[in-house]
């Protein structure tokens, strides 16, 4: 579904060389749900620019169903950290969500039907006609979800979205993205820094090194597919795994301060 | 409804006031220059007739609503094409900064040369004069655009005349209402002005001929027009901006509240 291929981005300016990404690649299958997860400033948003066109890479190259992807490509939606400055302030939460549906051509009445039912997959049905700026923060992203989902992506990116909302909120948007990778079927790239988020949001969790950033780990996160807040993170396996990606991250870390 | 009538009386208090002190400090004054309020007040009835309204009133409106359109229409074309492309900016920003620093006024009798001392050249020099605040200030606003917001609209394939009336517009569109609030009392000074320099219709020229003509009291009830029509020039304004930046001033509140 989705192949990175030595995927390489430097920063040049004023006179400063900055190697955000040396040289990555992995692939995600068609329906899975991949978490990356990397040490702070490990080049992580670079990187989901990179893979959603919104960078050029400097060198290796992003496939999306083996075609190169060169600018944005309409088969996948972006979900950004900064809910409160992704979705535009001057539109109520209906037409946030239409707008891009208006975009790629469909019918009114097809607009409604899709908005409606992204909007009703993630809680906020009767929220049509607010402003983003009446809602609370985790409301403003399911919103921002919502208009991933309306978008009819094949593969959605989301950049460390939850990042910025509280701990119980944050615990109902992950229960919510699993609800609806698995209702859904989409494919799913999620780049976290938040070990516990990772192994329990993952069917499989790609550990980066620090910046300049290349694969460290791939592990399958071997828990059930039915998971819930209470009994998978009591789990002894979901104890061992993130204890391992921990140490991974750790030594990471470590690396930068060796080299 | 309490606390619209209060709001109504601290509105009304200050110009009840001053109307009083005038009222009662002009009373008995014997001075050509100053006559009582009263005599100008009873002047205005036969001197703002609906012959006169339509002779003298319809046609300054119209010319400031010309000059005014024009320049909102072209401030904001050519303040959109400046802020967004920053080599146009580049090489425009020493010119810009030149011809705002010319006062408007001074441009009367130039533009008179070519534009004669017709209807022309008055909405001309409204426009010319107008068009500065809108132009700069739509270039700011058009240049302070959120990046996330930006790629948000790419991502989406949300480009071209879509981003133009959907992202850049409607963000830089509070700046672009200070831009226009400035140039709306810029402009009736300048249909004033241009009227006074040569016409045969117009409050400015009534003014100055009655002025000339030392009816002195008919003077004043020409400036109380031109003060009251300021007035109701700026509450229409209000009213607009008010439908316009709702969402503006919703999401300042918002944020004042949660900060």
């Amino acid at each position: 579904m989705l192949d990175v291929r030595g995927l390489k981005k430097v920063y040049e300016g004023s006179g400063r060389r900055v190697e955000a990404v040396r040289d990555l690649t992995f692939a995600v299958g068609a329906g899975e749900l991949v978490c990356l997860v990397g040490p702070s400033g490990c080049g992580k948003t670079t990187l989901l620019k990179c893979v959603g066109g919104l960078l050029a890479p400097t060198g290796g190259e992003v496939l999306l169903e083996g075609r190169k992807v060169s600018g944005p490509p309409p088969g996948m939606a972006f979900v950004f950290q900064e809910y409160g400055r992704s979705l535009f302030p001057w539109m109520r939460v209906g037409e946030n969500v239409g707008l891009p549906l208006r975009q790629k051509g469909l019918s009114r009445a097809r607009r409604g039907e899709l908005v409606r039912d992204a909007l009703g997959s993630v809680g906020l049905a009767d929220a049509v006609r607010a402003y983003p700026w009446q809602l609370s923060g985790g409301m403003q992203q399911r919103v921002a979800i919502a208009r991933a989902l309306a978008y009819e992506p094949r593969v959605l990116l989301m950049d460390e979205p939850f990042a910025a909302v509280d701990a119980q909120t944050r615990a109902d948007l992950e229960d919510l993205v699993r609800g609806l990778w698995r209702e859904r079927g989409i494919t799913i790239l999620f780049v976290t820094h938040d070990i516990d988020e990772a192994v329990y949001l993952g069917e499989r969790v790609i550990v980066l090194s620090a910046s300049p950033t290349v694969v460290r780990e791939q592990l399958k996160v071997d828990l059930p597919v039915e998971r819930d807040q209470l009994h998978t993170r009591v789990d002894p396996r979901f104890a061992e795994l993130r204890t391992h990606v921990y140490e991974q991250i750790q030594a990471a870390k470590k690396g930068v301060v060796a080299s | 409804m309490r606390r619209a009538l209060l709001r109504l009386v601290f509105a009304v208090a200050l110009p009840a006031l001053l109307v009083t002190v005038w009222w009662v400090a002009s009373a008995g004054s014997t001075d050509v220059y100053w006559p009582p309020l009263r005599t100008i007040v009873e002047a205005f009835p036969d001197v703002w007739t609906a012959e006169r309204l339509r002779g003298d009133v319809l046609p300054s409106a119209l010319r400031l609503a010309g000059g005014y359109a024009l320049a909102a229409v072209v401030g904001v074309a050519l303040g959109t094409a400046i802020g967004s492309y920053r080599r146009v900016r580049a090489v425009c920003e020493p010119v810009l900064e030149f011809l705002r620093a010319v006062p408007p006024p001074v441009l009367v009798p130039v533009i008179m040369l070519f534009a004669g001392i017709g209807d022309t050249m008055k909405v001309t020099v409204i426009a010319a004069g107008c068009v500065w605040p809108v132009l700069l200030n739509t270039v700011e606003g058009v240049r302070a655009v959120d990046p996330v917001m930006a790629e948000t609209a790419r991502s989406y394939g949300i480009t071209g005349a879509a981003r133009l009336r959907n992202l850049v517009l409607r963000s830089a569109s509070p700046q672009i209402f200070a831009g226009l609030r400035q140039a709306l009392s810029i402009g009736i000074i300048l249909m004033v002005i241009s009227e006074m320099f040569a016409a045969s219709n117009g409050l400015g020229f009534t003014i100055v001929q009655f002025q000339r003509g030392f009816a002195i009291p008919d003077m004043w009830t020409g400036i109380l027009v031109l003060g009251l029509l300021g007035f109701l020039l700026s509450v229409v304004f209000q009213w607009v901006e008010r439908r316009v930046l709702g969402w503006y001033h919703g999401l300042r509140a918002s944020a004042r509240r949660s900060p």
